[in-house]
This record gives C-alpha cells, sequence and structure tokens, in this order.
C-alpha cells in the first residue's frame, strides 16, 4: 500500500539547500519535489533521548523544515551511553535545548521549536496540531497511550519506536490508513509485568537501528514514497540480527479507532491507566515503607534481613553492605519465602522502590507482616548515606 | 503432532536459558505454549493471565499472522510453523 504526500511541497529550494541536500535531490524517488516537501514538513519528536537522539539528528539533517522537540527532562550521565544528541558538557541541561543545539549546528537552514516542557493531557491536543507527524521517542507506557490517542484524535501519522536491551519494534499507527498503537497492543502490561530501560537496560546503538527506522518512515510518509510501514511491525533482534515484519490489523473492536469508538477524547489519567505500580503494592507499602536513614540505623542495630530483589548484574555494579540478593523472580515464583527468616524483621529494597513494592505484597501476603521496604531503593541509599557509590 | 518452532523475546529468555528460539509441540497454539510450559516452567504464566487468556500486551503470531484476529488460542500450527511471541516494551 503506498499512500500519497502527506505534505505539500514548498515553493522553491535556496540555492544553499539546493547544495546541502544535492545526495538527496539526484535520487529520483526523492528529487526536488520530494525535497521540497521535506522542507514544508513539520515533524515533533516526543522526547530527545535514546531514540530520540538519533531521530532527530537525522530528521535535521534530511533537512525536515520544522522540527519540534518536546522533552522535560535534563542530561544525566547515564545518558550518554546512548543518547549520542547530547554531550559530556551538556550533562544538567534540559534535553530540549541541549538537543535543539546539536540540530542546529548540524544544520542551520531548519526552524528547531523547543518545548522545554512534559508532554501531558492539557498541552497534548495544543502542541500536536501544530505538526504535520509525530514520532515517538518516550520511555514510559503511560506517555505511549496519550500520544497514540492524541495523533488517532488528530488523525495525525504517529511513527512509533520501542526498544529494550536487544529488542526493537517500531511501526506507524495512523487510524485514516491503518491500525492503530491500541489495535497491537489493546492494554499495557500491568506495573512490574514489563522493566523498563532504566530496569532492564538497553545497548546503546539499538537506539539508532530503531530511530533510523523511525526517520526512514518519516521521510517516506511526507514525501509519499515507497511502502510505508502502516499495518506492519518491524521486530528486530540484534542478538540474532534479524529483522522480522509481521502484520498488524486494524481491530474492528478498538475502543479508539474502531466501528463504535468508546474513547472520544483523551482519557483523565495515562498514569493511572498505566499504574505506576499495582494496587496491592501500593496498599502493602502504607506504612512500611523507610527511608535510606532509618534503614541505616536498623542495620546499625542488627535486627533485619536486609533482601536486595534487583537482578544480579544489577547487585554487581552497587550494593548496599549486608544486603542478600534475591531477585524478584523468586518472590512471583516463591520460591524467595523459605529463604527469609521468621525471627528477624525483613527489609526490601530495589533500584528505585517499584519492584520492591510489588515484593513487599507477596511476602506481606505469606504473613511477613512486618515487612517493610526501602522508598527510593538502592538510588536513595546512595544519594542519602553512601555518595560516593555510583548511581546507575 | 505438529513441530513448531518459537522465537522468544528477550524478555521471556529466562525461561529459556538464554535461547531465543526453542522447538514446541502442538496442533494449536493451546497446545504449543502447553509444551513450552512442561519444558520451561513458568512462561506460560507470562503469555497467559489467570483465566488462560493471552495477555492484551501479549501478542503471539502464528507466522506473520496476529492469532488475535484469527482464532486465538485455537489457531492451528501446522507441521514447521513459526510462532512469536512479542511483548509490549515501552523502553526510548
Amino acid at each position: 500500500m503506498s499512500l500519497p504526500p502527506l505534505v505539500e511541497p514548498a515553493s522553491e529550494l535556496s540555492v544553499d539547500e539546493v547544495r546541502r541536500y544535492s545526495r538527496h535531490l539526484i535520487i529520483p524517488d526523492v528529487g526536488m519535489d520530494g525535497q521540497k516537501r521535506l522542507k514544508n514538513a513539520k515533524v515533533l519528536c516526543v522526547g530527545a533521548g535514546g531514540l530520540g537522539s538519533p531521530a532527530l539528528l537525522y530528521l535535521a539533517a534530511a533537512g525536515v523544515g520544522t522540527l519540534g522537540i518536546i522533552d522535560f527532562d535534563v542530561v544525566d550521565e547515564s545518558n550518554l551511553q546512548r543518547q549520542i544528541i547530547h554531550g559530556q558538557s551538556d550533562v544538567g541541561r534540559p534535553k530540549a535545548e541541549s538537543a535543539a543545539a546539536s540540530v542546529r549546528e548540524i544544520n542551520p537552514l531548519i526552524d528547531v521549536i523547543v518545548h522545554n516542557e512534559a508532554l501531558s493531557n492539557d498541552n497534548v491536543m495544543d502542541i500536536f496540531s501544530g505538526y504535520d507527524l509525530i514520532v515517538d521517542g518516550t520511555d514510559n507506557f503511560a506517555t505511549r497511550y496519550m500520544v497514540n490517542d492524541a495523533a488517532v484524535l488528530l488523525g495525525k501519522p504517529y511513527v512509533w519506536g520501542s526498544i529494550y536491551r536487544f529488542d526493537g519494534q517500531a511501526s506507524v499507527f495512523w487510524a485514516e490508513h491503518g491500525p492503530c498503537y491500541r489495535c497491537l497492543y489493546p492494554e499495557p502490561p500491568p506495573p512490574g509485568m514489563v522493566p523498563s530501560c532504566a530496569e532492564g537496560g538497553v545497548l546503546g546503538v539499538l537506539c539508532a537501528s530503531i530511530g533510523s527506522i523511525q526517520v526512514n518512515e518519516a521521510i517516506k510518509l511526507i514525501a509519499g514514497i515507497g511502502e510505508p510501514l502502516v499495518g506492519r511491525l518491524m521486530i528486530y533482534d540484534a542478538l540474532e540480527m534479524n529483522y522480522r515484519s509481521v502484520k498488524v490489523r486494524k481491530d474492528p473492536e478498538c475502543p479508539l479507532c474502531g466501528k463504535n469508538p468508546t474513547i472520544t477524547e483523551l482519557l483523565d489519567d495515562y498514569e493511572a491507566f498505566c499504574g505506576a505500580i499495582s494496587e496491592e503494592a501500593a496498599d502493602a507499602t502504607k506504612d512500611s515503607t523507610i527511608t535510606a536513614t532509618e534503614l541505616k540505623d536498623l542495620l546499625d542495630n542488627g535486627d533485619i534481613f536486609l533482601v536486595d530483589v534487583r537482578e544480579p548484574n544489577e547487585y554487581e555494579i552497587v550494593n548496599i553492605p549486608g544486603a542478600t540478593l534475591i531477585p524478584k523472580g523468586e518472590f512471583l515464583s516463591g520460591a524467595a519465602l523459605e529463604r527469609l527468616p521468621q525471627d528477624k524483621r525483613v527489609v526490601l529494597h530495589c533500584k528505585s522502590g517499584a519492584r520492591s513494592a510489588e515484593c513487599l505484597a507477596i511476602v506481606k501476603n505469606a504473613g511477613f507482616s512486618d515487612a517493610a521496604h526501602l522508598g527510593g531503593g538502592v538510588l536513595a541509599w546512595i544519594n542519602q548515606i553512601e555518595p560516593d557509590k555510583p548511581a546507575y | 503432532m505438529s513441530s513448531i518452532s518459537v522465537r522468544i523475546p528477550t524478555i521471556l529468555r529466562s525461561y529459556t536459558g538464554g535461547e531465543a528460539e526453542v522447538k514446541a509441540t502442538g496442533s494449536t497454539v493451546r497446545e504449543v505454549v502447553a509444551d513450552l510450559d512442561a519444558n520451561y516452567s513458568g512462561i506460560a504464566a507470562r503469555i497467559l493471565d489467570d483465566n488462560g487468556k493471552i495477555r492484551r500486551f501479549v501478542n503471539v503470531y502464528v507466522g506473520e499472522e496476529d492469532v488475535r484476529f484469527a482464532d486465538g488460542l485455537d489457531t492451528p500450527t501446522p507441521d514447521g510453523a513459526q510462532i512469536s511471541i512479542i511483548p509490549a516494551v515501552a523502553g526510548g
């Protein structure tokens, strides 16, 4: 299925633009017409992180005339392993501004719009309405469902990519011509079921593999060339080194883009739709969450059994002295319970407090009623007790 | 019994000892998942919910086709078919 060009061509290219884009112009499929369409295109990249970094750099270099960047975060040292749009001297700087500076350096002939804010229910419709196409480089389910819903409601194509460790997925969602994200994944996973990159890690260069697919698809849609990735899911396995595609069907029962939609405006609360932690975990942590300072006192006095529920490789990076490693999987399977002492108070911790909250619900359910978890996880411990240790 | 190859996503490879592709038998998706669980205990619970239905954030494909749009767990798996298990991930 080929689609007509998304964007009308600009009236002309300047001499500087002809020089700069000559390698595009001599490709017959792109040519002056395609490059003029790129010049007239307004593309918003949501997130200037792992996927946003290569996506923004290539969109800018390709001559997309108006490039929007939205990100609320600041550059952290742990970003630099993959977020190549930022450099060492950008640490601490807002990502949107740092990314804009790199983009302007790559291509001064385009307009860059900086949205140094979080995308939210209050601004998403307004911001999206100024663009022709949305490239998604966000890192959580709540924002992805919000981006999808807004894109469908506004009739915009949504170029989607997602990564985890060595696996990448990409597709183009455009309800007018095919399925939307909800047709592919009707519901987000319950909290704790699917780890984020912050919990599970990601191979830095995977971002480039998937981000470049997204730019490739954005360019094709804008110029109206080739076979767009509408109705197909591209699956990349970096370890096996293969790309496979499967069909994505438009779900006639989709609550958003199906025949009888029940979602006709944005949800009130996407965080709640995706759940930061499960209800059971939230209940378990009530009055059972301790601070790093409290943990230090408890450890100094002896009488607790501290359990690190992270993975062994995370334990190796940094750990709290005296902690016993029992990964979360062993709590899910139940095997962990017999390793817990009956005569000591059990305290759980993970990286930032989400996984330990899920485990706490299991432990309390098994009768360890005085069990607790460390709010903020090992990151809070490093921050408050052992600042010389590395955060990750 | 059909012999099926099953693609295992990174997130579930802890169940298969790191294997990205494993063999299973069964003439429907349901049978294949049961056979998988017999060899890789616990993996079925990551694919199916407590009611035995495919979880809404996991897609199962026979070849290129999403079984949600075929016969679900009763979708036939002919000999030599490739099944892919594709969970939603949100990293970026």
